[in-house]
């Protein structure tokens, strides 16, 4: 299969081969991962539990995610950057992996959600003002975000439970 | 670990293995990794919650709005997704006794979790006592060594609890 073959390819190279025979080199690359993740979930739960108008809210919505979400952006990079190392690493196993597939498809839910959220929810998010009050729009993409990145964090734990 | 300390913790740990609630989580194959799951998710709202804190400390983050504030807002989220750490481990650890009180990298990270928790304390206390504490005009030097010995703290505590499964 074509992608089985790239798969072995990118397993092969110097970096990937580095990083799983190295004892010290994927834990530490893993414990960053969690880390960086820690940050994402922590900071997005931080935004969402304002849009579903159940904390901060002595805090403009607007204002709120312009203090936190450049945090959340950088500790997503670091997240992608070393789930990729990760990935090398053992790129053929974690591809047919259930919960590693699982995982990416819900990213891509989770940017999608996020993206219909800043299109179209948040037009005038800076007339809401400090109230418990949000839009309909608000609430369900709060909710909608929060479900599926604590789903992104049980996944990620399931792979390392299953991965052959 | 003093050698009185180590032989507590081996009869703990042996007296936890025999116990039929840890057989019964063990044989239960979800029930571990749910418990970690949630122990991440608790861990994301304390550390995300007390990084908030530390970085307005610092002057990066809010810094239109009183040091005061911006604590008040976050530190009940490091409190009380506490009490949800400290039950999730208490059952990681009735699961996995061996894995969990005879390995080093647990016992740093408690010790590292009973250094953040004091931190965080001090950091409350000052607060109180001095309502422009971290605000612009007030001595910078105790809110900076604070916000970075907090941020540290909580950044060790979480590698040490990934390196628990690698330190056998």
């Amino acid at each position: 299969m074509d992608l089985d073959r790239a798969l072995l390819w990118l397993q092969s190279t110097a970096i990937a081969q580095t990083i799983s025979e190295n004892e010290m080199l994927f834990p530490w690359i893993e414990s960053i991962h969690v880390l960086a993740i820690v940050l994402v979930v922590g900071t997005i739960v931080v935004v969402d539990l304002r849009l579903i108008g159940v904390a901060s809210l002595d805090r403009a919505a607007g204002t709120l995610m312009r203090d936190v979400l450049p945090f959340t952006w950088g500790a997503f990079v670091v997240a992608a950057i070393t789930g990729s190392l990760l990935f090398s690493s053992n790129a053929r196993d974690y591809a047919h992996n259930f919960f590693f597939e699982g995982k990416l498809v819900l990213l891509v839910l989770a940017g999608l959600n996020m993206a219909v959220f800043h299109l179209v929810g948040a037009r005038d998010i800076d007339r809401w003002g400090p109230t418990r009050r949000t839009p309909l729009a608000a609430k369900t993409a709060g909710a909608a975000s929060l479900l599926v990145w604590m789903t992104v964090v049980a996944f990620g734990r399931w792979i390392g439970f299953t991965l052959h | 670990m003093g050698p009185a300390i180590g032989k507590w913790l081996s009869a703990l740990t042996t007296w936890l293995e025999h116990t039929s609630l840890s057989h019964a989580l063990q044989v239960t194959s979800w029930v571990v990794p749910t418990t970690q799951t949630i122990h991440i998710l608790a861990i994301a709202a304390v550390a995300s919650s007390a990084l908030m804190v530390d970085l307005r400390l610092l002057g990066a983050f809010a810094a239109d709005q009183p040091a005061r504030n911006v604590s008040a807002r976050f530190l009940p989220f490091v409190w009380w997704p506490l009490i949800v750490l400290l039950a999730s481990g208490a059952l990681l650890i009735i699961a996995e006794p061996g894995r969990s009180l005879r390995n080093p990298a647990f016992q740093l990270k408690m010790l590292l979790l009973a250094a953040a928790i004091a931190v965080t304390l001090v950091l409350q206390r000052r607060l109180r006592r001095d309502a422009s504490f971290g605000d612009r005009g007030a001595p910078r030097l105790a809110a900076t060594a604070i916000a970075v010995v907090s941020m540290l703290l909580w950044c060790a505590i979480i590698f040490a609890g990934r390196w628990i499964a690698y330190y056998r």
